[in-house]
């Protein structure tokens, strides 16, 4: 693997209560990096409603000394499947308000294929396997929120 | 003596985040369980949730993996983020 390879492989992940920049995250995806023509990434939100409940807020709690390990652990499950190059993780904890930015996951590879499904793998598997829990803010009070059978399926799914 | 560790809805239930047990009469996850369970019934009733995740030293394990003194244990229930 030559130098300009390797530089283009990295892994960043980062758990953090600060927003982040949607536009910038993409270009730093892209700078130097003329070796892959897919960039895919997928972000998720914040929304007003679940359950028929109107929300109003999202508090966000992990297992700080478990959450990057198991983020890197899915990546590098992602990272054998498919050839990808540059993957970068960002998931928010902390008090979250409606329409703010929860998770990021961009994702370069050569052809799209690699990135679309890579994205997704992490993704799916996030959702399962981090250790986050998000509590909501609804009009009736505060609630936990249940893992959902179709997350689990959904991940499950990939073993086929 | 185990770090016993406790997240999200478990936390609110028992009201407690962190709690040291003796490793003595708890060698598996589920000895650990007994072990808090003895606390009150309250406890014994959201620790026998079957539902609850388990991890030793940062690593998903079942109910029969060993735990030894010095090692973490955390109660969880199943993940939510993304």
């Amino acid at each position: 693997m030559d130098v300009t390879t390797a530089m283009n492989k990295y892994t960043e992940i980062s758990i953090q209560a600060e927003d982040f920049d949607h536009g910038f995250e993409v270009k730093l995806l892209e700078d130097n990096n003329v070796e892959d023509g897919a960039v895919v990434t997928f972000s998720g939100r914040v929304r007003n409603n679940n359950l028929g409940l109107m929300v109003k807020g999202l508090y966000l709690e992990h297992y700080p000394e478990m959450t990057e390990k198991l983020l890197a652990e899915i990546i590098d499950t992602a990272k054998q499947r498919w050839a990808i190059g540059r993957v970068k993780v960002i998931h928010r904890i902390g008090q979250l308000a409606i329409g703010d930015q929860i998770v990021f996951v961009g994702i370069t590879s050569k052809h799209r294929q690699d990135a679309f499904a890579a994205n997704e793998f992490i993704m799916d598997f996030l959702k399962v396997k981090a250790p986050f829990w998000k509590k909501e803010l609804t009009e009736l009070g505060e609630t936990w929120l249940e893992a959902k059978n179709s997350d689990k399926e959904k991940a499950q799914a990939w073993s086929k | 003596m185990i770090k016993v560790i406790f997240f999200a809805a478990l936390r609110e239930q028992l009201g407690c985040d962190s709690i040291e047990i003796s490793a003595e009469n708890a060698n598996t996850v589920t000895e650990v369980k007994i072990t808090l369970g003895q606390k009150n019934d309250e406890w014994q009733t959201y620790l026998a949730n079957n539902s609850l995740l388990c991890a030793v030293n940062h690593q998903m394990v079942n109910n029969d993996f060993s735990v030894k003194s010095g090692d973490e244990v955390a109660f969880f229930p199943p993940v939510t983020g993304g």
